[in-house]
């Protein structure tokens, strides 16, 4: 029923919002105001039906995970083999930044490396549900393949270098006192927990990014309508060299806004911004958060924090010069 | 009398939970002292990972959820 429904609507969006521009509104095909308002009124309805839909979907797929299962799935392996499975479960396990630091202590005291730690802390955060939807929602598949291909590769490397580094004494002391219980909850869900969990995750997310998704699509529709084709290559395109480590920084502070920082990416992408630059700034506004940093600063001495966010950053940097070269 | 322990490092979830939590012991009138437990090296110890997590006279409820009144009205009556 809800599926049948969910489809239904979705095929609708196109028709209705053209409908509602150009005949109800009564405004002229190709006028400035009329590119922007059937924008708008197209991808409002659609990016929220598929976020809705998708996280569904992820967050039946999350009930079957949780922080002390793939703790144990992590437990004993080594280096490598380690990373790559910590950077999988990454996406996959339920995780929220508050709970970075009791993870982190789990995780470490229970014996996995440092390095296979990271990788998980890098792909959680990074490759997180409502980006990558979105992603596929305003850039099509690709594009979000490559970005969450992209950056279980980063998760991978840069866990594996850390590690090399041998880097355990900047980590806060406390933490290796700490004993844990080890125990947690079990919980047997039914179907019908995992049903009423989800639907209540996608009540959570959705109701907290909404108002961003409408903000950023009014913004990137107004670019959409108004800014002239390729007015942006000279800044955001291939040639302007400074435009990829510029995009890494500008995304530090724009944290967590993922919601409305896409759309308006998206619209600047149409006007000549390239690829790589756009998910180099991608990257930055979800993977190097200021708020993670500092609840990271309580477990992590500054010479280590510092480390690991010179290493994202150059990853994020190298990755975007490396698509603007490719594509 | 019930120790109610809300474990979590203070973000809007941890306030969420223990507010549901009070509602629930009010509407019901149970009797409970709540802590709200920050240090880490504390909730550590109940072996929790993701918080915020629930914790009743010393046995983990729940963890890195906020669970329905529903839920938490039947531990507490269990309890």
């Amino acid at each position: 029923m809800v599926v049948v429904g969910w489809v239904v609507a979705y095929s609708y969006i196109q028709p209705l919002a053209n409908w509602l521009t150009y005949g109800l509104f009564g405004l002229a095909q190709g006028s400035h105001l009329g590119e922007s308002i059937a924008f708008f009124l197209y991808d409002v309805p659609k990016i929220l039906l598929l976020l809705s839909g998708m996280i569904f979907l992820i967050s039946i797929l999350r009930t079957f995970f949780s922080p002390e299962r793939t703790r144990k799935m992590l437990g004993g392996k080594r280096q490598g083999v380690g990373n790559v499975l910590a950077a999988g479960l990454g996406i996959v396990t339920p995780f929220c930044s508050c709970s970075a630091v009791p993870l982190f202590i789990g995780f470490v005291e229970s014996g996995i490396p440092l390095g296979v730690t990271f990788s998980f802390l890098i792909a959680a955060p990074t490759i997180n549900e409502v980006a990558v939807v979105m992603l596929f929602g305003l850039f099509g598949w690709k594009v979000a393949g490559l970005y969450v291909v992209t950056g279980l590769i980063i998760a991978i490397l840069a866990g594996m270098l850390i590690g090399k580094l041998h880097l355990e004494k900047n980590v806060e002391d406390f933490v290796w006192q700490i004993q844990s219980s080890g125990g947690g909850v079990v919980e047997h869900l039914t179907w019908s927990d995992r049903l009423t969990r989800a639907w209540q995750s996608v009540r959570e997310i959705v109701g907290k990014v909404w108002l961003y998704v409408i903000v950023g699509i009014a913004v990137g529709a107004a670019i959409h309508g108004y800014v002239p084709e390729s007015a942006l290559v000279g800044i955001m395109g291939k040639q302007a060299w400074w435009s990829v480590p510029a995009a890494v920084l500008l995304g530090v502070p724009l944290y967590s806004n993922a919601a409305g920082v896409i759309p308006v990416v998206s619209a600047l992408m149409e006007k000549g911004a390239s690829l790589g630059t756009v998910l180099a700034f991608m990257m930055s506004v979800v993977g190097l958060s200021l708020p993670e940093m500092i609840i990271l600063r309580r477990v992590l001495k500054p010479k280590l924090l510092g480390i690991f966010i010179a290493i994202l950053a150059v990853a994020f940097i190298l990755t975007g010069y490396l698509f603007n070269i490719i594509l | 009398m019930l120790n109610i322990k809300i474990l979590g490092g203070g973000c809007a979830n941890c306030k969420r939970l223990e507010q549901i939590t009070r509602k629930v012991t009010e509407d019901n009138q149970i009797e409970a002292e709540f802590d709200h437990v920050t240090d880490y090296a504390e909730i550590m110890k109940f072996g929790v990972m993701s918080t915020p997590a629930l914790v009743v006279d010393g046995k983990v409820l729940c963890s890195g959820r906020i669970p329905t009144e529903a839920e938490i009205t039947g531990w507490l009556k269990a309890a």
